[in-house]
């Protein structure tokens, strides 16, 4: 039991804030109920995935820049696909757009590995690549997606056999978001490639030298965050309703949301539990101050002081450790 | 696998790879005398003395922005922030100019910028984040910071100061844009700088084993916090000089040049994991990648297909540059 609590005490700290921000917003707030929270679900979800793939670069000792633009190509192929298959085959459609987020992430992990480029330069320049995929794709936001998907990720919970007041506080995008980390997450945690990633996240060179294929570990945990990223790029074409070509602002949300949940950027070490509170914490944070009337502008500095203050305050315990 | 099975004599691709390691610019240079030349075959007639001109104006920005790439990331470091610290001096400028004079509110833009690469400096320096995370949430704060700053400026309206615009547009002998009076003396300060003076070679010692730097008794602290405010400063100056030759200040003025910033110090030679690079090749890298933007402009690629192949670009080139230089 107290080992539990000691892994995971930063996961659990996160989410006692996360509970007082909670509750202060019901405090601002006090009409603030299940369509809050649902809104506030499913806004945090395209947050959510990417923050769940750059974690799973991020602890095999990379970084993805490029993650908000391969979010861009798979909403995009998403909204076009949806489009011309129709409401019926919709679920043809996520199938190749996952496995498009998969191929993506495994063409940046392949790049890093074969031209042996640093991966901060070849994500960055596949940042433009699939930017430009994008733009090929769909020139303008257009496209349309299946309603019946897009019912899947709005609305509260409703069981079959249980009062509905029980259970529709709960968002549907939360659930959806826990059950397909827990779909993808659970099975490989204790496979030897997981711990493969780890492995080359914390010492590369000891890694190669107990027989880690560290390459091979390094496509697949790019090919993962691809697919968590195309996954992303699905909840925002479900949310809005078309595709958006032009990336929005999740490269630096996601990798705010690594940091303050307690991956360390240096790879090796963090869960995805910490991140994924972590961006639940953000946009809290940011419902809180909206709802307080501050400029979002505002916002946006209190949100890059905290970022900058978490890893700040981070690096100084670390360095205190080491001493 | 090539040099174990090479013979004796080294080859001919070895003797090549020799040169380029020893003189890594002149693939540089082949690069672009070779895309300039597929301009002309393309476009005849468009190599002329007023297209270098104008070229070499649109570089500049560049190059002096690849600087504080180049510069931090000779120690290991990047500064993502410098764009947003351009634009930041940029804006400050161009709205202060109408209430405090010009050269007051160049000094009064130069003051920000050189407070944000403080701030980096101490995140980066002292509390020891890393410097890609560190200069990401800086120019995150930054950018609300000047959107805050427009609320209050909305009414002053916008000036650019006339010797700005003096230094952005115009040209004093022939051709050649009056920026370089700005660039060359700043080259040349920034070359010498790298190779003559304690602290270029403190920058070169640092990237290349910090360890050692620290045991043999630099404080390092103090380095990193000199070497992030020189970024800001320059990035600060590269504002000024951006707003004259662009003429429009705007919330997002610099923005733009952030990534090509980072591509024309890559090209240009600079190792992001730090010890190795010049400031020359990030001057030559500039230059590619603004006769680049001609060329795909010129061939009226649409903006996907250009995205696509600026990012194939600056991968192939650093990819070949990796394996002529890194033989080991």
């Amino acid at each position: 039991m107290t080992a539990t609590l000691a892994r995971h005490g930063w996961a659990l700290g996160l989410l006692a804030v996360l509970v007082i921000l909670l509750v202060s917003t019901r405090i601002i707030q006090p009409n603030f109920g299940a369509s809050g929270l649902d809104s506030l679900a499913r806004a945090a979800l395209p947050f959510a995935f990417a923050t769940v793939g750059m974690a799973i670069v991020v602890i095999a000792g990379g970084i993805d820049l490029s993650i908000a633009s391969i979010m861009a190509v798979a909403g995009v192929i998403a909204a076009v696909l949806m489009q011309q298959m129709g409401d019926a085959n919709a679920g043809w459609a996520v199938l190749i757009v996952l496995l498009a987020g998969v191929g993506m992430g495994a063409i940046n992990g392949a790049l890093i590995v074969i031209t042996r480029v640093p991966d901060i330069v070849v994500t960055l320049a596949m940042l433009f690549v699939w930017e430009g995929v994008a733009l090929l794709i769909l020139n303008a936001p257009g496209g349309a997606s299946a309603q019946w998907m897009r019912a899947l990720v709005a609305g509260g919970v409703t069981l079959p056999g249980v009062p509905i007041e029980w259970t529709s506080w709960l968002p549907n995008a939360f659930i959806v978001l826990v059950a397909i980390v827990l779909i993808i997450w659970l099975p490989l945690r204790r496979t030897k490639l997981v711990l493969s990633i780890y492995a080359i996240g914390s010492d590369q060179h000891a890694a190669f030298r107990s027989g880690v294929p560290v390459g091979l570990t390094r496509i697949a945990a790019y090919g993962l965050a691809g697919l968590f990223a195309a996954l992303g790029g699905l909840a925002i074409t479900l949310s809005t309703g078309i595709g958006e070509p032009i990336p929005g602002p999740y490269l630096l949300a996601s990798v705010a949301a690594v940091v303050l949940g307690g991956v360390a950027l240096t790879g090796g070490r963090g869960g995805l539990l910490g991140p994924i509170i972590a961006v639940f914490i953000l946009r809290t944070l940011r419902l809180d101050l909206t709802l307080l009337s501050v400029d979002p502008n505002v916002t946006t500095i209190i949100e890059g002081a905290i970022m900058v203050a978490v890893v700040m305050v981070g690096g100084i315990l670390a360095m205190r450790g080491r001493h | 696998m090539a040099t174990a099975t090479a013979p004796a004599t080294p080859s001919s691709l070895q003797r090549l790879g020799r040169i380029v390691q020893d003189n890594p610019i002149i693939p540089l240079i082949i690069l672009l005398c070779a895309l300039v030349g597929l301009l002309q075959i393309l476009q005849p007639g468009i190599f002329n003395e007023r297209w270098v001109g104008n070229t070499v104006r649109f570089a500049i920005p560049l190059a002096m922005l690849a600087a504080c790439q180049t510069l931090t990331m000779l120690t290991g470091g990047i500064d993502l922030s410098a764009a947003v610290i351009a634009t930041i001096s940029a804006f400050v400028v161009s709205t202060m100019t109408p209430l405090i004079g010009p050269y007051p509110a160049m000094v009064v833009a130069l003051i920000a910028a050189v407070l944000m690469g403080i701030i980096n400096g101490f995140g980066i320096g002292i509390c020891r984040v890393h410097p890609l995370i560190m200069t990401l949430g800086t120019s995150l704060i930054g950018t609300g910071c000047l959107q805050v700053y427009q609320r209050y400026v909305i009414n002053t309206g916008s000036v650019i100061p006339e010797v700005l615009e003096w230094l952005g547009t115009q040209r004093l002998i022939g051709q050649v844009p009056n920026a370089l009076f700005l660039f060359i003396p700043f080259a040349a300060l920034i070359l010498w700088g790298l190779r003559r003076t304690g602290f270029g070679r403190l920058l070169y010692a640092l990237g290349a084993n910090e360890k050692a730097t620290r045991l043999s008794g630099v404080r390092s602290w103090q380095v990193l916090i000199a070497l992030y405010v020189l970024s800001g400063l320059i990035a600060g100056i590269t504002g000024l000089l951006y707003v004259g030759i662009i003429r429009a200040p705007s919330l997002s003025l610099a923005n733009g040049l952030m990534l090509p910033s980072v591509a024309a110090a890559v090209i240009g030679g600079t190792s992001i994991f730090g010890g190795r690079g010049f400031y020359s090749g990030t001057i030559v890298g500039a230059l590619i990648l603004t006769v680049l933007n001609t060329l795909l402009t010129l061939l009226q690629i649409p903006e996907g297909a250009r995205g696509i192949l600026f990012g194939a670009i600056i991968l192939i080139v650093t990819a070949v540059y990796v394996r002529i230089t890194d033989q080991s």
